[in-house]
Order: C-alpha cells, then structure tokens, then sequence
C-alpha cells in the first residue's frame, strides 16, 4: 500500500502538476492571473498526442506540445496585455476555448494508442549513483526521462527568477510595474515573453498526461488537475523549488483511491477522489490563515498595468 | 511614439451596443473561416444553427429549457461578483442543490405534489447555500482566496454525486446500470404552454434580483462592499455578515437551478445534470454587465448557440465541441472589444510613415 512503489507512482502523478505549476508560477510572476491553465493542458494533451501518433517522434511530440500550450497563452497575452481585458474571464474563456479544442481535436484519436518504439523513449531510465540510493533512489531517481525534466525545469526556473537580473525584473514588474517601467524595463515584452513561456510548460504537463501517463487518448484527460495547479501556486508561495513539493504530494492524493481499493480500508474509492480537491481547500485555508510577506502573491497580480492611468 | 492610447470619457450607449455588435460578427466571420477550414458553407451552417434552435416552436422550446438554467445561475453569480466575490463554484452550488432536492424527491414521494416540489425546492436552495456559505466563511474570516474554493468544491460535489449514482443510491431495478431511479411523478415539475414551470421561477427570480441589485439596502450594501471595503466599513456595513449572506443568496439560486435541472429535465439526479452550466454563466454574467436585463438577453443568445450547435451536429456531422469553439471564439471577441469602448487608440499617421521610410531604407 504505502510501498516504495506508491511513492514512486505519487511523483508520476505529481508530474503533469509540476509542469503545469511551475507556468502559472512564472506567469503570475509577470502580474497576470491565468486561470486557462486547464484550457492550455489540454492543447498540448491533444497536440502533443495527434503529432506523437502521426510522426511517431517523441520530441517532436513534445515540440509540439508545448507550442499548442503557448499558442493558447498568446490569445490570453493578447486580450490581457495588449487590450486589457479582464484576466478572470479571459482566462475562463481560454479554458472554455481548450476543452473544445482538445475535443474537437482529439475525437478521432479517441481509444488510440502510440507505438511501443514510441513508448519505449519514456522508458524508465535509472540515473547512476542516485538511482543506487536504497528507497530514494527508486522514488526518485529511475524514472523517465521527463521526469527528470520536470526536476530540471524547476530548479532553472527557481535560478532564473532569484539568482537572475532578468529575474529580478520579471518580480518587479508582478510586484510593481510603474516602478519597472520607470527603471525603463520593456514590460509588455517581459509580460508576454513570461505567459507565453506558462503556456509552453502548461502544454508539456498535459502531454505528460496524455503521452506517458495515461498513455491513450481519453476525453477530458486533464479532470480538473489545471485548477489543481493554480491552487498550487498560491500554496507554495509562488516559488518553484516548494512547488516540486507540492506537485508530489498532490500527486499521492491523486492516486491513493485507486491504490486503497481492495485493501481493509473499506471506504469507497469516490470518496477518496475528493482527496485532492478537498486537500486544495485545507491547504488554502491553512496558508491564508499564516500570511506571511514570503508566501504572499505578486501586488500587482490581476491588475492590468496601464502607463497612462499612472 | 507611433500610437498612443488614450482613456475615453464616457461613451454612449449607442456606441456600445455597436461595438458589441461589431465584435460579435467579427468573431462569426473567423468561426466562418473555420468552418470553412472544414470544408463546410458557414452561411448554410448559421442558418442551420438558426433554424435548429428557433426554427419551429418545438424548438423554441428546447431553446427555452436551455436558457433557463442558464438564466437563474448566471442571476446567482451575479449577485457574488457584485460584490467582486469570485464565485465559480455555480456548478458544485448546482449539483448540491440537485442532491438535496433528490433526496426528497426519492425518498418523500407520497406527499401531494405542490408540497413536494415546494419541499424540494427549499431544499435546492439550501444544498447550494451551504455549498456557498463554506467558501463566503473563509473569505471572510481569513481573506482565503475564493476563486480556487468554489472551483475545487465543484469537484468535490461531482464526486459526491458519483459516488451516490454509483454506490448507495444506485437503482437495484437498472440492470447494473450505475444510474438512480427515475423520479415518481409527483417529483416532477408540471409543464406550462410546453416547457416545465422553471421557466416561471427564472421570470421570477429575473424580476427579484433586478430589484435586489438596484433598490434594496442589502444589494447596495453588497455593491458598496464590491467597490471598497474601506468604504464599505466606513459606512457602517457589517462586512462579515454581507459577503455570508450575499453567498447564501448567490449559491441558493444557483442550487435552485439543480433542482429544476433535477426534477424538470432529467426527472432523477446524474452527474451530468449541470452540463457545464455554471461556467457558461459565469461569462453570460460578464456579458451582461450583472444587470439582469442584459443576462437574459446573453443567455438566450448562448441557449440559441448551444441548441443550434447540437442541430448542426447532426445535420453536418461537426462535433459536439463545436458549440465550445464557437462559445470560445465569441467570448475572446467581446473581451476583446470591451478595450475599445475604455480606450481610444490614435495612431500618429505621420511619424509612422517616417519610420517605415527609414526602416525602409
């Protein structure tokens, strides 16, 4: 039950989360609320499967995956940004607009299933020495390879915005974009270059989803897990190294219904789907209920910056 | 500087209505493109969406169910994003509602008729309040951020209900099917002139709200509150008590709307009773500037799209989705056009053309 192998499986789970969370982080850094996380996983779900199925080529699966994530992105830039509209419903609407989309897309791809030289590429891949660790280095470290990349993009991620002057002004601009602007950062430039960059990451975790965690094409594949991320955001603070905590850890609520059935625990497996969402909650009410100035969002978050309201 | 962008002062309400109507036919000419990406005449399908969702009055009628649900949530939600309460639960406040009202429905069924349906619709209502007042409690008591609430106990009543229709309330009598017994008739809402009574309820409710929102102390106080909280704490108003009672209002006619979905439409409860609804509301709320006279204009608009795109689905063979791209694509355009009843955009001809020039040279 709580084995080596349920954790191991609690990271795969938590994977398409991370990358998911790890766009909304970078893109609410840039002061945008994008609540179309859901909408983008789904594009790049359904791209990065239709491309996988028809070109055979994981990369390029992936390729596409994450472009089908930052095309959804550049609609929200565009009525955000550029035209100022509001950034709740925008964002609904993209999400309205993805769940088409990967519908529409993904009817003829209903039930399929890619090729085992196609599967092979996510094969588990032990890495050495790490991967020798007794327990860890099963839970951590044999698995495919974009896991790893999920650890990775975390950890540049988490470089970029602290230890980068570019960094610096992206936080800026989310906390402050009069001042940005003022110290003549190109702010439009930063804040489409950021959610565009969401996007891509968003379009990776669906593909994550639809390409190795699933791995055949089922309708709605996302359940939900894009809200789950934005949720996550707000939980580890708006920092990329707390999020790979955070996707984990929801990665194991996500699979522990699944994993009780048939074991003493007689308690319905409907009922431990909740686990996630209602997790969510708790946890959001946990954090609000200890604000600190280090978990708080950006200031500027959800306002549209306008330089001549100033 | 080659463009600026400049605020405009008040524009009239002329402009507006041609704006929005610009935006609206901007956003059929690239629907059309992409139909004709489809190897399909847009014209011919328009026409088929139009002939499929009023084209006769059986039809208007389809429409009309499906405007109503679409109507008293999109008046519910409305009532919480007055006061700037993110409300995006409607779906959750809807399968609750419906719960509550099956639960009488099924296991109360030998009372008279009228007390029954009454019974059920003030459960209705309380099953999406108490959904409401969770989200409304924290907000206000540790200003724990809303709009990620309601979203995620719209997936915790969706699993609630599953679990019902798969487990406990599962009827012996379906083969195994994992479905709940049909309503007995008494549960079921009477018709009138062709379409079920919640037709009336959402007059009403239209009726009611316009007025809470414009004329009663408590619709301004929630405005007030959606303004400033500082204001709104200067003037005197109870903060706490206005968010909880505004978000019993709002998830209670979004809870109605499960009843109604419940024992109109679908005579029983299934986890597919709210069929997006609570989202298309949120955006028809938006559209209609939570005035309650412009949101049922918008939801008959989106009633008409959502039928007309199920008609086209079977006499052009476009996917059900179809009806959410189209949905999509209005929205983007709308949101995008309200820059241009804010903004003035003026373009410096001039300088513009010298620095073509130049990059030219």
């Amino acid at each position: 039950m709580i084995t080596v192998a349920f954790f191991k499986a609690a990271i795969i789970a938590g994977i398409p989360l991370l990358f998911a969370t790890l766009g909304e982080i970078i893109t609410e850094k840039s002061g945008h609320l994008n609540l179309g996380v859901e909408g983008m996983m789904l594009m790049g779900a359904v791209i990065g499967f239709q491309v996988g199925y028809t070109t055979n080529s994981p990369l390029l699966a992936l390729l596409f995956a994450a472009i089908a994530g930052a095309l959804g992105a550049l609609i929200y830039a565009f009525l955000t940004v550029s035209l100022r509209a509001n950034q709740v419903v925008s964002g609904l609407a993209l999400t309205i607009f993805g769940t088409g989309f990967a519908g529409f897309v993904g009817k003829s791809l209903m039930g399929m299933k890619m090729t085992d030289q196609f599967n092979y590429f996510f094969r588990d891949l032990k890495i050495p020495g790490l991967g020798d660790i007794p327990y860890l280095g099963e839970i951590f470290f044999n698995h495919d390879i974009f896991v790893y990349l999920g650890y990775v993009t975390a950890i540049v991620l988490g470089l970029y915005l602290y230890n980068t002057g570019k960094g610096l002004n992206l936080r800026a601009i989310g906390e402050n974009p009069a001042a940005a602007d003022a110290a003549s950062i190109p702010i439009t430039k930063y804040k489409y270059l950021h959610i565009l960059l969401g996007g891509a990451l968003c379009g990776l975790g669906g593909a994550y989803l639809s390409l190795v965690y699933v791995p055949v094409w089922q309708e709605n594949i996302t359940a939900g897990r894009g809200w789950i991320a934005v949720a996550l955001v707000i939980f580890s603070g708006w920092n990329p190294y707390k999020a790979i905590a955070g996707a984990f850890l929801f990665g194991g609520l996500d699979i522990i219904g699944f994993r009780l059935q048939g074991t003493a625990i007689a308690i319905s497996q409907y009922i431990f789907d909740m686990a996630p969402y209602v997790a969510t909650i708790v946890i959001l009410v946990l954090v609000s209920l200890r604000k600190s100035k280090k978990n708080a969002p950006p200031k500027a978050l959800s306002e549209p910056y306008f330089r001549e309201e100033r | 500087m080659q463009f600026r962008i400049v605020i405009k002062s008040e524009i009239g309400k002329k402009k507006r209505v041609l704006i929005f109507l610009g935006s609206i036919i901007a956003a059929l000419i690239v629907s059309g493109l992409f139909l004709a990406f489809l190897n399909l005449n847009p014209f011919q399908v328009y026409i088929a969406m139009l002939q499929g969702s009023v084209g006769s009055v059986y039809r208007i009628e389809q429409t009309i169910i499906y405007a109503i649900p679409l109507i008293i949530t999109s008046l519910g939600v409305a009532i919480a994003f007055k006061m700037k309460f993110w409300n995006i639960g409607a779906e959750g406040q809807i399968l609750m509602g419906a719960f509550m009202a099956s639960y009488f429905a099924l296991n109360y069924s030998f009372l008279p008729r009228f007390i029954l349906l009454l019974i059920m619709f003030f459960a209705g209502f309380i099953g999406g309040a108490v959904w409401g007042i969770i989200p409304a409690f924290f907000r206000a008591k540790w200003g724990t951020n809303e709009t990620i609430i309601t979203l995620m106990m719209n997936y915790v009543a969706l699993k609630w209900v599953v679990y019902l229709q798969y487990g406990p309330w599962k009827d012996p009598n379906a083969f195994g099917f994992p479905k709940l017994a049909n309503f007995a008739k008494n549960a079921v809402l009477p018709e009138l002139f062709g379409v079920h009574i919640g037709w009336i309820i959402a007059v009403l409710l239209t009726i009611f709200v316009y007025f809470f929102l414009n004329r009663s102390k408590k619709g301004f106080e929630i405005a007030v509150l959606g303004e400033s909280a500082i204001t709104a704490r200067d003037a005197g108003i109870n903060i706490f008590r206005t968010i909880i009672f505004a978000m019993v209002l709002s998830g209670g006619i979004c809870g109605i709307v499960g009843f109604i979905e419940a024992s109109g439409v679908e005579q029983t409860l299934t986890k597919d009773i709210t069929g997006g609804v609570g989202y298309t509301a949120i955006i028809i709320a938006w559209l209609g500037a939570l005035k309650p006279q412009w949101m049922v204009l918008a939801s008959f608009l989106f009633a008409i799209l959502i039928q007309g795109s199920s008609y086209i689905q079977s006499a052009f063979g476009i996917s059900a989705y179809s009806a959410q791209l189209l949905e999509a694509i209005v929205l983007f355009f709308v949101l995008g056009s309200d820059f241009f009843t804010r903004y003035k955009l003026i373009i410096d001809w001039p300088s513009l053309l010298r620095r073509t020039k130049e990059n030219g040279k």
